[in-house]
């Protein structure tokens, strides 16, 4: 089989042309926010470095880091570099406490982000032929309208189904002819024993290839997603902040790695710990610059992620490096279905609900192929009640209002006083029983 | 005309029941009835005690949540109707029971019938003015 490239000359450009594009990319972004967002203006002036000092891509360590914080300061605008009469979408995902993380686009991000997503769905054989089912989520999570924009630029036919409803899914499927599925890897694995339930052939249905992301999954869920749907997995990667899916993109040539889409994400790996670039191949925290964005530009941005990067060729012709997949986080994130969550988006909740100590625990479990999560609370003397209803109240309101502001439903148990660990140094918030 | 009723918070785990009655013997507390409310995820444990203060102070200092609540103990005859005559005149007083639970006193003539009401100012009056005998805290144990 001749491999397919959506965009070949660019895909497949030796590392020096590559390397001189994104150094032309990478001069002009820094210049263009110096001149425009006074935040980035204010840390580079901070750090002093000016923009005429970018000279080469090694020159990239001597601009400030942004991280996740910067994000939440300027929040929800104001690291946007155009007007906002340019911006023609916005996404959001979690912030570390009450607020969300906001991404802009402009019309011509939209247009990058749709093109870097019909090369991964292309990297993963996809072609104007194929029936895709579309099983992210739809809405400010950057998953569902990411993949959809992507498999129109690539003149397929996208089944827009979003998540959830199961049963429909499976009869669209068989109903539509489904060749390419895209989702979460662990509701593939829903889907897989639905249909078994159900009594479903999956070997009579059109799905050839899977395209996975938005949650760790380990190799062991790759073959057993390949073998319970009778098709070939593929790992996807991206974030909100950097742009959505479409960021990497695994090939059909190796079972190890994606492809970075280094001409509008330029990767690099540091210690997160001294902030340090890491020599090639080294483990590390994963940090992306954004070569070609118009409304949210990042530089050097912290993913906190943990990743190496694979720099020998692949066996498809890409010369675009590769990510090894993601294999923890240097925070304390949790992804639950897909929804980033972080400990403290639930303490903060917890604190706003009258009478709740500030002594919790997060337990999260895999039940099935569902990850579920459960917020211990210790019910204090000025929770408690004799009266059953107004427990349950509690939780229930608890559990509302974590739903409300993670997306994510809880279970919340109440638990004795004195119950849950207590150390003088970081406490145990979170018991992640998962095995990735 | 209350009751006082000492709750306690009860962890769906094992042993819980046990250690808090071992707790309450080990220091001569005497039960006189109790009732357990149990969900899925946790359990409320409702007792009448002796020493009211006593067993709260005890049960806290062992690590419990304990919390303290009026009811109100209702003597009937040990006879068929006789809970149902006291439900009757709650009924016409449109009241609503939140929890209630019984026990049978040691002569075995009487019942004593504990309850919790949301209004409880409005049972004890619709209650004492159908005739019913309410017992105070020193009489439910001297039972």
């Amino acid at each position: 089989m001749t491999t397919l490239y959506w965009e070949e000359e660019i895909e497949t450009l030796p590392r020096v042309g590559l390397e001189s594009v994104q150094l032309t990319r990478l001069k002009h972004l820094v210049a263009r926010v110096y001149a425009t967002v006074a935040p980035y203006r204010a840390k580079m002036d901070a750090a002093g470095v000016k923009p005429a000092d970018i000279k080469t891509l090694a020159d990239l360590q001597k601009l400030p880091f942004t991280v996740k914080d910067d994000l939440r300061d300027n929040y929800p605008f104001g690291l946007f570099t155009v007007p906002m009469d340019q911006v023609v979408r916005v996404h959001a995902s979690s912030g570390t406490t009450g607020k969300p993380t906001v991404v802009g686009y402009t019309k011509k991000d939209i247009e990058t982000w749709s093109g870097v997503m019909a090369r991964a769905l292309t990297c993963a054989g996809a072609t104007s032929r194929d029936m895709i089912h579309n099983a992210y989520g739809y809405g400010l999570f950057t998953g569902g309208l990411g993949a959809h924009y992507g498999v129109e630029r690539l003149g397929a036919t996208v089944i827009p189904v979003s998540g959830g409803n199961t049963k429909r899914q499976i009869t669209i499927m068989q109903d539509f002819r489904s060749s390419v599925l895209l989702s979460t890897p662990s509701y593939a694995l829903n889907l897989a024993d639905a249909m078994a339930e159900l009594g479903v052939d999956c070997k009579a249905l059109a799905l050839r290839v899977g395209i996975f992301g938005a949650e760790p999954w380990s190799e062991n869920m790759r073959n057993e997603v390949e073998r319970k749907l009778n098709i070939r997995a593929v790992d996807i990667y991206g974030l909100s902040e950097v742009m959505g899916p479409g960021v990497a993109m695994q090939c059909l040539e190796t079972d190890r790695g994606m492809h970075i889409f280094e001409d509008h994400f330029l990767p690099e790996i540091i210690d997160p710990d001294t902030g340090e670039v890491l020599p090639p191949g080294e483990k590390g925290e994963l940090v992306f610059t954004t070569l070609t964005k118009e409304a949210f530009p990042l530089i050097r941005y912290r993913t906190k992620d943990i990743s190496r990067l694979i720099h020998e060729p692949c066996a498809c012709g890409r010369t675009m490096v590769r990510m090894e997949k993601v294999t923890g986080r240097t925070d304390d994130m949790l992804i639950i279905r897909g929804v980033n969550v972080f400990p403290s988006q639930v303490e903060h909740v917890l604190m706003g609900t009258e009478g709740v100590e500030p002594h919790y625990q997060i337990v999260v479990n895999r039940e099935g192929n569902l990850d579920t999560m459960a917020v211990r609370v210790e019910v204090s003397e000025a929770l408690f009640s004799d009266e059953v209803k107004t427990l349950e109240k509690l939780t229930r309101k608890i559990q509302g209002d974590i739903k409300d502001m993670l997306g994510v439903t809880c279970k919340v148990q109440l638990v004795e006083p004195r119950t849950i660990q207590r150390s003088e140094g970081k406490a145990q918030r979170v018991i992640d029983n998962r095995k990735m | 005309m209350r009751v006082q009723q000492i709750a306690v918070f009860l962890e769906n785990k094992s042993g819980r029941l046990a250690e808090i009655t071992a707790t309450l013997a080990a220091n001569d507390i005497n039960i006189r009835a109790l009732s357990v409310a149990d969900t899925a995820d946790f359990g409320i444990l409702r007792l009448i005690v002796n020493d009211v203060e006593k067993a709260k102070m005890v049960l806290k200092s062992n690590g419990f949540t304990v919390g303290i609540t009026n009811v109100i103990a209702v003597e009937v005859d040990d006879r068929s109707g006789g809970l149902a005559s006291v439900l009757k005149s709650i009924e016409k007083a449109h009241l609503n029971v939140e929890y209630m639970y019984a026990f049978v006193n040691k002569t075995g003539e009487n019942a004593v019938l504990i309850f919790r009401f949301d209004e409880m100012d409005k049972a004890i009056a619709a209650l004492l003015k159908d005739g019913f005998t309410l017992l105070s805290g020193e009489q439910v144990c001297a039972l």
